[in-house]
């Protein structure tokens, strides 16, 4: 199926559309659930992270750096990247599929147009700029837990702020960045391959729906353990 | 004109179409009736080069289907036009743009001459006031008329319909078949229908041919239809009472 995708291209001024739609429909539609969840996520890091730090000897600046830690390397990428997997991956899924039992691809393809390009290719390119929603995450999930900090009471805003600059790494931000890519190439792909090759009917539709989801979500954990294994235990 | 030679096609081992062989005219209604299972469809969908023939030979005037490369098969398509059964309308496109398509794809027009030609073919299939309406705020008889009219819009040499009147009322049927009959004949056209329904036979069917179980069982024109002592056509045909009693009327005044 990839080998299509890069083959015989749409031409630009109707592939800039189809582009530009899909940007519209994969990213900046899903800006305001990826919002909710990050902020109020965050602020549960940090709150449970603040019960948990019983000994009056643990300074409270350790509730900024637990919270920066989680976000920045797991939860901003890899729960927001199986979130995404049912939300994109399943629309992904259902449309194609949707496009499929209506005999749309067939029509596309009687008129000679490279279905593979013309239908995955502006999915493959409007999700990279999937890393743009990922660094919207890290940041509303740090907010997130500043603002639970400070209203619960937990530590001060000088606390909270000392610790996520303290022992920052940058490298971990290009680990996250690095995993971000693999998962926006997983969440276009998979779903995609899903939608394109259903056979049925709308039955199948919601299946697929599901499966694709399913693998999208195992192949986003077993990546997200691969390359943690690679570059931060190297 | 069509040539199909000894074509065969099977799915999981399975034979689907077996030693078809037949000719579509140009400028003529050929019609592929047979009963659901028989193979109209993959028969249809071999000629368009969605499936992969098993073995035989379909050409388009010289040239053969199974020798042309990417590019030429590309190129092919182009001079073809299709109507599905669902009509296959892009359900985020609206009439103008669903008919402006292949278009806007396939060849270099500027944005006026491509509106100029989808009105010139909405005017011709008599669509009114659905420009810029979506394919699911018109009826089963406009998406119809809106699916011709993209299929015919690219001047093709080739129409194929896939059961064009399954959904629609008797009367808009007649229509639907109607109007297909005259685009064949006003652009020279070689039409290729699917379909069930023995009245598009009776109107409209130039060249029949019946398939039973994927094999060829008889072929004809829709005058000779009637008249064949062919068993399994006949109890094809005459399966419904209104032809029943057409027969019987046919038979009483002859």
């Amino acid at each position: 199926m990839l080998s299509k995708v890069f083959t015989r291209f749409t031409r630009w001024s109707v592939m800039k559309e189809l582009i530009i739609r899909e940007v519209d429909s994969l990213i900046i539609r899903s800006i305001g659930i990826v919002s909710f969840i990050s902020f109020f996520v965050g602020g549960v890091v940090a709150i449970q992270t603040a019960l948990n730090l019983n000994n009056p000897f643990l300074p409270k600046n350790l509730i900024g750096f637990a919270t920066r830690q989680s976000v920045i390397l797991e939860f901003a990428p890899t729960f927001i990247s199986v979130i995404m997997a049912g939300k994109v991956g399943s629309y992904i899924t259902s449309s194609l599929g949707t496009m499929r039992v209506t005999e749309q691809i067939d029509a596309l393809k009687v008129m000679g147009i490279n279905t593979y390009n013309y239908l995955i290719f502006p999915k493959i390119i409007a999700l990279l700029f999937y890393p743009f929603i990922i660094t919207i995450s890290m940041f509303l999930g740090i907010i997130g837990g500043y603002a639970a900090s400070i209203y619960g009471g937990f530590c001060s805003s000088t606390d909270f702020i000392e610790g996520i600059q303290l022992d920052f790494i940058p490298y971990h931000v290009s680990y996250a960045f690095i995993k971000t890519a693999f998962f926006a190439f997983i969440l276009a792909t998979v779903p995609s391959f899903h939608g394109y090759f259903l056979k049925g009917g709308a039955l199948e539709v919601g299946k697929a729906s599901t499966t694709s989801f399913v693998w999208t979500s195992v192949l986003i954990i077993i990546t997200n353990y691969i390359i943690t294994q690679l570059l931060l235990t190297g | 004109m069509i040539t199909i030679e000894k074509l065969y096609k099977s799915f999981d081992g399975m034979s689907v179409l077996t030693d078809i062989s037949t000719q579509f005219e140009k400028g003529k209604t050929n019609l592929i009736i047979g009963q659901s299972g028989s193979g109209k469809t993959v028969l249809l969908k071999c000629i368009l080069g969605l499936y992969d023939t098993d073995s035989g030979n379909i050409y388009f005037g010289e040239r053969s289907l199974q020798k042309m490369d990417t590019s030429e098969r590309s190129i092919l398509r182009q001079e073809m036009g299709m109507v599905f059964q669902g009509s296959a309308l892009f359900d985020s496109m609206t009439v103008e743009e669903n008919i402006m398509f292949p278009m806007r794809m396939l060849t270099q027009k500027s944005p006026e001459e491509m509106l100029s030609r989808a009105n010139e073919v909405i005017k011709r299939v008599n669509l009114i006031n659905a420009n810029k309406k979506l394919p699911s705020e018109i009826s089963g008889g406009m998406q119809k008329r809106v699916a011709i009219a993209r299929a015919i819009v690219m001047n093709p040499k080739y129409l194929f319909c896939d059961e064009p009147n399954s959904g629609l009322d008797p009367k808009t049927s007649t229509l639907i078949d109607n109007l297909i009959h005259e685009i064949t004949k006003e652009y020279q056209i070689t039409t290729v229908i699917n379909t069930h329904d023995m009245n598009s036979v009776m109107e409209i069917g130039e060249k029949v041919l019946f398939l039973e179980n994927g094999l060829k069982g008889w072929e004809g024109s829709n005058k000779e239809v009637f008249k064949t002592e062919n068993e399994t056509v006949g109890s094809f045909i005459y399966s419904s009472n209104l032809f029943k009693k057409v027969r019987e009327v046919y038979q009483q005044e002859n």
